[in-house]
């Protein structure tokens, strides 16, 4: 009964076509000789030698690279608690506030996370910049940690945990030693899942720097507010390079470590 | 001692990250509140402080003062970029699950060696950057872009099509860039569809059709009403969409909210734009929120 019709093929091949052309074509574009971005010139990579030289984007990626890497890392334990909590921590005092605030930052409107979060910094007078961007890039992606870790916290066997608990293990060493095994896919998924959303983060962090922490999206979107640039299309491909490597990466080690796992 | 320790435990594990939100997520929200219940002044912060502890409340609340708020139905500048968010977002929305239904309905009739790697192929734009996908768009769209030089060379058209800065250009932003957030639920929906039932009815004599409207779209109701609600919220805040693809006259309150904090440097008015947004959300994301953690038991 699972038929594959004529239809489903075309939605098929439009839907993916629709989802990919677009960067396609701007990875092509970024391998244009000429300067007007939508006469091809013919093949070069002139424009990946000249973003060597460029030492406000390099300087930039540099700062991004940092605060991405130190806010997926804190985002991945605190969110991995958070989804603990909200799983294992039965009843608690504030359940409903606590579950509120994890689920809302997925869909709040970044203007509204940027804003609140610089109104805080002001308030308390902290000097805006690499930690400020830092601070509010683990709150926000800690949320999404969470909701990745608590759906793989729902499907395991609890069963797993009261044997190790029965015979004498501490709750903590449950964790470390049954627990936190188990769940590490998960685990990985929202540490690559915080890094990239760090990475693209705009809004959020144009509210929350100050000097000297210039962010590679932002470099990116004042230049882009200018007009579309070969410079600016070999710098996306290179991001869009790299974050698929790492999700294929990434899926591809899940996949072999998959089969290993299952009883 | 070995009880207390676990104890501890268990209370470390929820006491870091509900703090951690105390401080970063809902402080901040009522800082925003207070901001925006006081006045403009030319200072740095740009505002007067209401509250300098909570001596003498009531006095305080004299000095509440709503002007902000009533300075914004004042104006029919936020009146219609809140309306004209909303349509925006809805628009797209409806779109988005049009684009989105069919797609996730192949995926998930689809084989099933096949099924992963479409799923994987549906989420991989989704982890490359929102910035570089809307900024894709500006090289296709633009007057002398590929698409009005793909549709000139088909001699469909002989003058180039304004689509950039038009809200046409945010609708096709906001709908190529939200795409997998309407297809993953709706897949996930569509994919425990009990195919048994489509069976029944149309042995009961109903058309394909018949089955599609009276069986499969109500089953998948769930998935429809959560990728909505994960596309219309951020999409009735958006800035950076409205502000790369639109025009001048394309109003919506994110890029309201982003020119009164970053060039009037409007604190206050920027803080009751945001609270007013808010308002227009809470009840989208209650019903999300429920729905996360009906998802959770």
């Amino acid at each position: 009964m699972r038929r594959f019709t004529a239809f489903n093929l075309v939605s098929l091949v439009f839907g993916l076509a629709f989802l990919y052309l677009p960067i396609l074509i701007l990875i092509l574009y970024s391998f244009n000789d000429s300067r007007i971005v939508t006469v091809w010139g013919g093949f070069s990579t002139r424009w990946y030698v000249e973003l060597l030289s460029n030492e406000s984007i390099l300087n930039a990626a540099w700062v991004t690279v940092r605060v991405g890497l130190l806010s997926a890392s804190v985002a991945t334990v605190l969110g991995t608690l958070a989804a603990l909590a909200l799983v294992r921590g039965g009843r608690f005092y504030g359940r409903t506030l606590f579950s509120g605030m994890v689920y809302a930052p997925l869909v709040m409107p970044e203007v509204i996370t940027g804003l609140s979060l610089l109104l805080l910094f002001v308030a308390i007078n902290f000097d805006r910049g690499f930690w400020t961007v830092t601070l509010a890039h683990i709150t926000f992606s800690m949320c999404f940690v969470a909701v990745v870790v608590q759906s793989r916290l729902l499907a395991f066997d609890r069963a797993l945990e009261e044997a190790a608990l029965d015979l004498g293990a501490t709750p903590v060493k449950t964790f470390f030693a049954i627990t936190l095994p188990l769940i590490f896919p998960a685990v990985a998924a929202g540490w690559m899942l915080a890094f990239s959303l760090s990475l693209d983060d705009l809004v959020i962090a144009s509210f929350t720097t100050g000097p000297g922490a210039t962010t590679l999206p932002m470099k990116i979107y004042s230049q882009v507010r200018r007009g579309v640039t070969p410079e600016i299309n070999a710098v996306c491909t290179i991001l869009v390079a790299l974050v698929t490597l790492g999700v294929l990466t990434a899926s591809v080690i899940g996949k072999a470590r998959a089969p290993a796992r299952a009883p | 001692m070995q009880g207390l320790r676990s104890f501890l435990a268990r209370q470390v594990v929820t006491a870091v990250p509900y703090l951690w939100l105390l401080v970063f997520f809902l402080a901040p929200f009522l800082i925003v509140l207070k901001i925006s219940l006081s006045e403009t002044a030319i200072a740095m912060p740009p505002y007067t402080p209401v509250f300098e502890g909570l001596k003498d409340l009531l006095e305080k609340a004299k000095q509440l003062s709503f002007d902000n708020y009533l300075w914004l139905t004042e104006d029919a500048l936020y009146i219609k970029a809140y309306l004209s968010s909303l349509r925006i977002a809805l628009v797209s929305t409806l779109i988005t699950l049009i684009v989105g239904y069919p797609l996730a309905y192949a995926m998930a009739r689809a084989p099933d060696g096949l099924r992963p790697v479409l799923l994987m192929a549906v989420i991989l734009p989704f982890w490359t950057s929102f910035l570089i996908r809307v900024y894709a768009w500006i090289g296709i769209l633009k007057p002398e872009g590929l698409l009005n030089q793909a549709l000139i060379g088909l001699g469909l058209i002989s003058e180039p099509l304004q689509i950039i800065n038009t809200d046409w250009a945010v609708y096709i932003g906001i709908v190529y860039s939200y795409l997998p957030f309407m297809v993953l639920p709706l897949y996930a929906s569509l994919e425990r569809l009990d195919l048994r039932l489509i069976e029944a009815a149309m042995d009961l004599g109903a058309t394909p059709l018949k089955a599609f409207w009276r069986i499969t779209v109500p089953l998948s109701v769930p998935g429809i009403v959560a990728g909505s609600l994960l596309v219309f919220i951020p999409a009735v805040g958006e800035f950076v969409i409205p502000d790369l693809l639109g025009g001048s006259d394309t109003l919506m309150i994110g890029r309201t909210l982003w020119v009164e904090f970053f060039y009037n440097r409007d604190w206050p008015v920027a803080s009751a734009v945001a609270i007013l947004l808010l308002i227009l959300l809470v009840v989208p994301i209650v019903i999300f929120q429920k729905m996360q953690e009906k998802a959770a038991r």
